[in-house]
């Protein structure tokens, strides 16, 4: 019994380590992505997921609560709750375009080109940030540096140095839990070497088989501030989505 | 020539009362001049500042700049032809390269616009020199106004982030070589200068310009794939402000001929009325009625004849002052938070054209303001004036 136990133990930690950075991070794409989960109707994933934004700013922080809907990783929908300075702000995204309606101004606005480089109200992230739906493995080459324990939880340290020219960061190092998948923390890049953002992830939980961090720090490491927080309150799966929804319409509804 | 020497002659005997419509008149005079040379002399120096700091005689635009979006700004660069560099040698033109970039003082954000220029330059009197003196690569100037807000002094060095042409970030710190002071705010505010090559480098831009600045004895107004803009269009914000300025003048200066004329008018209608036994003797002794509506209006106009001579008197010797001196306003428009060309202190300029139309306005108002009330004269009868009675 005792040599069964440290043959599977043996097998199970020889798989780890023969695992490359390509098989790690595409095991993290694929819980992450939506386009391999199977749901009960549908090859596509359908999530609303509810979420509040803190952004700490140097004098005050802000918290914003919103809604989003989405279909794979090509639609989606955000629409703000709270505060009501924000409240009725949307968000459409489809495939690479994406448009923004304030109630304030009642008017839509395509957000294109650069102006995709600004931030999202106000916060640490910017639209760009949001809107890079590539896979990690298209973008980056990736190599095991080291192995760290982040809060318990046994990590792989990635380098990934970008193999495509068009990318914001030219590196990233990605601390990779590597028995659920998720990345725990990440910090991105200049071409300088400097470091520019920091993004921490924490409170994983299991939903759907699938791992997912329900909070997320963002920091621009230049900046002072304690960055943006990010919690996921309720992720609701193969939920009805109406398909005007994610037309330009629903934005003024 | 009659009504010239009595109207002079009645209006010196008239005394205190011409004195002080005159003096009235002479301080409208003088303001009017005033306030026109200065906003004269501040467009002139404003306009020279501009084109010595900023545009020389005109600047060549990418087709795709525009200097009111910057989102324009990562897609405005072309590389720098042969033939344009050989103008570039010649001092004749100087390439700028624009791009956005992030600057972090302590610990602060704030979005800035990196201008590569060419350290050995001729062309503007940014002191480009200052960063080839300098061993470091990331050697930079500033203007004061950006200095302050950013808090940063020669020596300081600070941490910016830019994008590559891919859009890649990259950081690195840059070192603040000097700060120059210049009075144009789009000059200093926002902006930090880098060595051209070195910002070239920095955003994989090789070779390439979003504008090439022409000096100011440059006439050539084109030059193959890029967009020749004049001192008109370059300048058409500022020209806007001082034609405003101007219009906002003349309220001021309206009010205050006003007043000058309604005294002229007041002593006018008042002569008429007690001066009517001179009227019906004047008449009497064969000068026809045009004649003495004509002496009572020149008497009338040559209060602003006298208003001129006196307001020379005081005003000539201030006005020389002042354009020796400047007015001196103790902090520049830009120090006040203003974005308009200004310096600390200003040169009024006073031309030929300013003073004498300030002299033709004030006269002829003077005239018609003279006649008004004289027009009555010519329907008086001659007896009825002669005895002194109202009419």
């Amino acid at each position: 019994m005792k040599k069964i136990a440290i043959a599977i133990f043996t097998s199970l930690t020889l798989s780890l380590t023969a695992q490359t950075a390509d098989e790690i991070l595409i095991k993290v794409d694929k819980n992450m992505s939506a386009d391999n989960r199977i749901v009960e109707s549908s090859m596509t994933d359908n999530r609303i997921v509810e979420s509040s934004m803190t952004i700490h700013g140097k004098r005050n922080s802000r918290t914003m609560t919103s809604r989003s809907y989405s279909v794979g990783d090509k639609k989606s929908f955000t629409e703000y709750l709270s505060p009501a300075r924000e409240k009725g702000t949307k968000m459409l995204k489809l495939e690479d375009k994406l448009w923004i309606y304030s109630p304030s101004t009642d008017r839509t606005i395509k957000i294109s080109g650069h102006m995709l480089r600004q931030s999202v109200m106000g916060s640490d992230f910017s639209y760009e940030d949001m809107m890079d739906d590539r896979k990690l493995t298209d973008i980056y080459t990736a190599t095991i540096i080291n192995e760290e324990e982040i809060e318990g939880r046994k990590t792989k340290v990635l380098k990934l140095v970008a193999k495509v020219s068009d990318v914001a960061y030219h590196s990233r190092k990605v601390w990779i839990d590597t028995e659920r998948f998720v990345p725990l923390k990440e910090e991105l890049f200049a071409k300088s070497g400097q470091l520019l953002k920091r993004s921490t992830l924490s409170d994983v939980k299991k939903l759907q088989g699938k791992w997912f961090a329900m909070k997320i720090v963002y920091k621009d490491m230049l900046k002072q501030g304690k960055g943006t927080e990010m919690h996921i309150s309720s992720i609701k799966f193969n939920q009805k989505i109406p398909s005007y929804i994610f037309t330009k319409a629903a934005l003024k509804q | 020539m009659l009504a010239i020497k009595l109207a002079f002659k009645n209006l010196l005997g008239a005394g205190l009362r011409t004195w002080l419509n005159v003096i009235v008149l002479s301080f409208a005079f003088v303001l009017i001049i005033f306030y026109n040379g200065m906003i004269d002399g501040w467009n002139r120096q404003a306009r020279n500042d501009t084109q010595n700091w900023e545009i020389g005689s005109g600047q060549f635009w990418h087709p795709a700049y525009d200097r009111f979006d910057p989102y324009t700004i990562a897609e405005s660069n072309a590389v720098i032809s042969k033939d344009i560099q050989d103008l570039i040698d010649d001092d004749k033109l100087t390439p700028v390269l624009i791009r956005q970039a992030t600057l972090y003082p302590q610990g602060r954000l704030q979005s800035v616009l990196i201008k590569g220029v060419d350290p050995n330059q001729k062309v503007l009197e940014l002191p480009t020199a200052d960063i080839q003196n300098s061993q470091n690569k990331y050697a930079a100037i500033i203007g004061k106004q950006m200095a302050k807000s950013t808090k940063l002094n020669v020596g300081d060095k600070v941490l910016m982030r830019w994008r590559d042409k891919n859009g890649t970030f990259d950081a690195h710190e840059i070192e603040i070589v000097s700060i120059f002071k210049c009075d144009v705010p789009t000059v200093d505010n926002g902006n930090i200068y880098l060595d051209i090559k070195t910002l070239q480098d920095m955003t994989t831009l090789q070779d390439q310009a979003t504008m090439l600045v022409a000096h100011r004895e440059y006439e050539n107004t084109k030059l193959e794939g890029w967009e020749h803009k004049n001192l008109g269009f370059l300048l058409a914000e500022f020209d806007k402000i001082i034609e405003s300025k101007k219009g906002s003048g003349l309220i001021l200066q309206s009010i205050l001929l006003i007043l000058a004329m309604l005294a002229i008018f007041d002593t006018q209608v008042l002569s008429i009325f007690r001066r009517q036994k001179e009227i019906g003797t004047y008449i009497a002794l064969g000068l026809t009625r045009a004649k003495v509506v004509g002496i009572f209006t020149v008497e009338g106009a040559a209060h602003s004849i006298l208003a001129a001579i006196v307001g020379a008197i005081y005003g000539v010797p201030l006005f020389i002052y002042l354009s020796k001196n400047g007015i001196y306003y103790g902090t520049s428009a830009q120090d006040a938070g203003m974005n308009i060309p200004m310096a600390e202190t200003l040169y009024p300029y006073y031309s030929v054209g300013l003073v004498i139309t300030s002299i033709i306005i004030v006269v002829v108002a003077a005239t018609i303001v003279s006649y008004l009330p004289a027009r009555k004269i010519s329907k008086m009868k001659p007896t009825q004036a002669l005895k002194g009675k109202i009419q």
